[in-house]
């Protein structure tokens, strides 16, 4: 049952990065791309997906998730420089090539060797991140 | 097009309906680096067959759709160099702040996660900066 919720959420979602365009990466990139043609689409998408998410979270108060289990805990307040590190970094890429991690698996969908060596190199940088992880949280914070 | 804002409302709705799934059936939150990132370092092992399910789904169903837009194309740059650093740099920066559009973007600023909306505020800031250096200085992108 948790398999089948998990590929009907997975499947919408996929769905839904079509609908919004979000696959095209001069959309995500006209909106990055303030002195351009600006695009402000993505602010769009955004909006409509935090609408339903976030009357989500309010359903989740006092509740268990109908498969059971628990509900995540309450979101961390610590805004460390993995975090600053790391959403930059993502950042980054993220401006260079106009794919995020969802729009990145979502394009094997539709076809194209870009996406598949984008995916490939993504899953290479995923590999390193630990022991980058494992170096910043040694770092004492005062050398932040 | 002047209905592009339509489309992605629409399509946010759907992201947004995926992410309450997720959530409000197991229990979890609906991050596409977290949920692949685990499968790939190993430290979601325990919970790998709804991870797998998720990017079954993520990856095949889009496929059926895309016949109604006849041909779907990312406009992804060929230079493959491009490509390539930008896929290391988003792989391993989601796995160092633990969250990319989805999982700081979409679920963590809909709860008013602190969390979420600095790292949001980090990823655009640096790919609005990113673009404007590498196409309109550089001219590289």
């Amino acid at each position: 049952m948790r398999n089948l919720f998990a590929f009907i959420a997975g499947s919408l979602f996929g769905v839904g990065l079509l609908v919004s365009g979000m696959t095209d990466t001069t959309k995500v990139q006209g909106w990055l791309d303030v002195f351009g043609n600006w695009d402000p689409t993505l602010a769009f998408v955004m909006g409509g997906a935090i609408l339903p998410m976030a009357i989500a979270w309010q359903l989740t108060r006092g509740r268990r998730p109908v498969l059971g289990g628990a509900f995540p805990e309450p979101p961390k307040t610590e805004i460390g420089r993995k975090l600053v590190i790391g959403s930059t970094l993502f950042g980054m890429g993220w401006g260079l090539a106009g794919l995020c991690p969802g729009p990145a698996m979502a394009s094997l969908s539709y076809g194209g060797l870009g996406g598949a060596v984008f995916l490939v190199a993504m899953i290479a940088g995923m590999l390193a991140a630990p022991p980058v992880v494992a170096r910043l949280d040694a770092m004492p914070q005062a050398a932040g | 097009m002047e209905q592009d804002w339509i489309w992605g409302l629409v399509g946010g709705l759907i992201i947004g309906t995926a992410a309450a799934v997720y959530l409000l059936a197991n229990g979890r939150i609906m991050g596409a680096s977290g949920i692949l990132g685990g499968l790939i370092d190993g430290s979601g092992r325990s919970t790998w067959m709804e991870r797998a399910s998720f990017i079954a789904g993520l990856v095949i169903v889009p496929a059926f759709f895309v016949p109604l837009y006849g041909e779907v194309d990312t406009h992804l740059t060929s230079n493959l160099l491009v490509v390539v650093v930008a896929g290391l740099l988003v792989g391993v920066g989601t796995r160092i702040a633990n969250g990319c559009t989805s999982g700081h973007g979409v679920c963590g600023i809909s709860r008013l996660s602190l969390r979420g909306m600095v790292a949001t505020v980090f990823y655009i800031l640096a790919g609005g900066i990113t673009i404007v250096l590498f196409r309109h200085i550089l001219g590289v992108i």
